[in-house]
């Protein structure tokens, strides 16, 4: 034994990254964009057809898939409107995403000070802001029990490409926004239990940081 | 059907194991004479008995069709056209239903593992019991063809009474009709006699006569002989060229491997990503900074 252990009780600031409404509204969202993708690619590929055992069979998941749409249509436009304002691209913005080689090599001493969002998260927004628009839209051209007798079939027809094609962009999207989560560590805890540390802030969103000290003094 | 060995499957929707190929099947064919059609609908009778369905009861729109379409119950229909050719009338009456194309676009497009089959004899079979309703085969038919019943969701249209072909039997409308308009046999003695009767009709002064065997769908296993071949678009409406429309075709074709390599990639990226560099994480630096500016000290 040599010495005494000196316990130090270090102070770990804590903020609030997303409050409960939000983190509730992301796992809606999160949660119907799971399943939906589930469903979708079951019908998409033949490879993925047995994930309609999920849902209780291939006539279970026809019935499902588009109500589960617009369960997640309706709860994205909440996502939609709390989000809008912080997702505005500004300067800083495009100097990021130049850098974004130093963003995926980890050297974050490079980058510029971040708000809320950086420029890779208002991309995931564009695009999922978007994608659910198509998504809807297309889908319901393509829900044949109730609106198959009224939409043209070349609009049909156009519908289920486009359908597919926003579907893939958007699943690709998505893996890449939960890998970043497990990349950032720390990130999940935000949107599980909301709270982040002063360091996380401090790496990952400097500018947002300084705006909460500046407000809370 | 589709286990039955007298049909053996050569697609199968939605499924891309090799289905059994050691037998060669005769392909066989319909061929449809319209120019002999008197459009007594013997036929529709003979479809509804054979297969045990009846439409609702529906109402006269003032023209001969009767049911004014297909429908889940109704798996053909003789569709009207008056035309005046030479200062002459012509009705042109054409039995609508399925053509049994060599290239199925409802098959292409179906997304639920054996719903549609085709026959290794060339037929197009919807197999009820795992078709899951989406309607897509609606979208990928390009002679508007399969319907979707309300009652249980499930696509219906002419099977060409392959349960009748596969022993031997012609199907119930060929069996019925009075003028022999309709005629049943290989595909290819049926080509052979098609070219009889377009002979006949040239010599009877309709110089456009053909056989309708559209090659966009690689031919149909329902062929028409027409008297105007070359507008086709008389007939009601019947496609002049159908194709199975680009849209389905990108769709249910070239996208699919696209799409599964970009998921894949973005998969395997994220991955090596992770293993080389690492995850990004806070350090006591960090924290350390994020307390001065707050003015605190660690302890
Ligand atoms: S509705 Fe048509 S495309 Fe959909 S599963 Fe049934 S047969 Fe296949
Ligand atoms: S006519 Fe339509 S339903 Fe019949 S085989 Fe061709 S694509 Fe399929």
């Amino acid at each position: 034994m040599s010495g005494s252990v000196e316990k130090v009780a270090v102070i770990r600031d804590t903020y609030t990254r997303f409050n409960a409404s939000e983190r509730a509204n992301h796992w809606v969202v999160a949660v119907c964009a799971i399943l939906l993708m589930l469903s979708g690619l079951a019908f998409f590929h033949p490879a993925f057809y047995w994930l309609t055992a999920l849902f209780g069979g291939g006539q279970a998941a026809r019935v499902l898939h588009p109500w589960i749409g617009v369960v997640m249509a309706i709860s994205f436009t909440g996502m939609g409107v709390r989000m809008f304002c912080q997702n505005i691209w500004n300067a800083d913005d495009s100097k990021w995403l130049g850098r974004i080689g130093d963003v995926i090599a980890n050297r974050d001493e490079n980058l510029p000070e971040v708000g809320r969002f950086n420029a890779a998260q208002k991309l995931v927004f564009y695009v999922m802001f978007w994608s659910v628009i198509t998504l809807l839209l297309s889908g319901l051209a393509l829900w044949h029990q109730y609106f198959g007798d009224l939409v043209p079939i070349g609009m049909q027809r156009f519908a289920g490409l486009l359908h597919a094609v926003t579907a893939a962009a958007m699943i690709i999207t998505m893996i890449i926004h939960i890998y970043a989560a497990i990349w950032n560590a720390g990130s999940t805890r935000a949107m599980t239990r909301g709270s982040v540390t002063g360091g996380w802030l401090w790496r990952h969103h400097r500018k947002y940081l300084r705006e909460e000290v500046a407000k809370s003094k | 059907m589709a286990s039955l060995q007298s049909l053996d499957v050569r697609q199968r929707s939605a499924s891309t194991a090799q289905p059994p190929s050691v037998r060669r099947d005769l392909e066989i064919a319909k061929l449809i004479d319209v120019s002999k059609c008197i459009g007594c609908k013997a036929c529709q009778s003979a479809c509804m008995a054979w297969n045990d369905i009846r439409p609702p009861v529906g109402i006269n729109r003032g023209v001969y069709d009767n049911p004014n379409d297909l429908g889940p119950e109704t798996w053909t229909v003789m569709r009207f056209a008056e035309h005046e050719e030479n200062g002459k009338l012509e009705w042109l009456i054409r039995k609508d239903g399925c053509m049994h194309c060599t290239d199925p676009g409802c098959l292409k497009a179906c997304p639920a593992p054996g719903a549609i089959v085709q026959y290794a004899n060339g037929i197009v079979d919807f197999v009820q019991e795992n078709c899951i309703g989406c309607g897509y085969c609606v979208k990928g038919c390009p002679f508007n063809i399969p319907r979707i019943s309300k009652a249980d969701n499930r696509a219906y249209k002419c099977t060409l009474c392959s349960d009748r072909v596969a022993v031997g039997q012609s199907p119930a409308c060929a069996k019925c009709c009075p003028t022999g308009a309709i005629v049943f046999g290989s595909k290819a003695s049926m080509v052979d006699h098609a070219q009889g009767r377009i002979a006949d009709l040239k010599s009877r002064g309709y110089a456009k006569a053909g056989l309708y065997d559209p090659p966009g769908v690689g031919g149909t296993h329902v062929m028409y002989v027409l008297h105007h071949a070359d507008r086709p678009g008389l007939y009601a409406n019947l496609a002049n060229n159908p194709v199975i429309s680009a849209a389905v075709s990108l769709w249910k074709g070239t996208l699919k491997p696209l799409s599964m390599i970009g998921m894949g990639a973005a998969i395997v990226v994220g991955l090596l990503h992770f293993v080389t560099r690492g995850p990004n994480e806070v350090t006591e630096a960090d924290e350390e900074n994020a307390r001065k500016l707050k003015g605190r000290n660690a302890a």
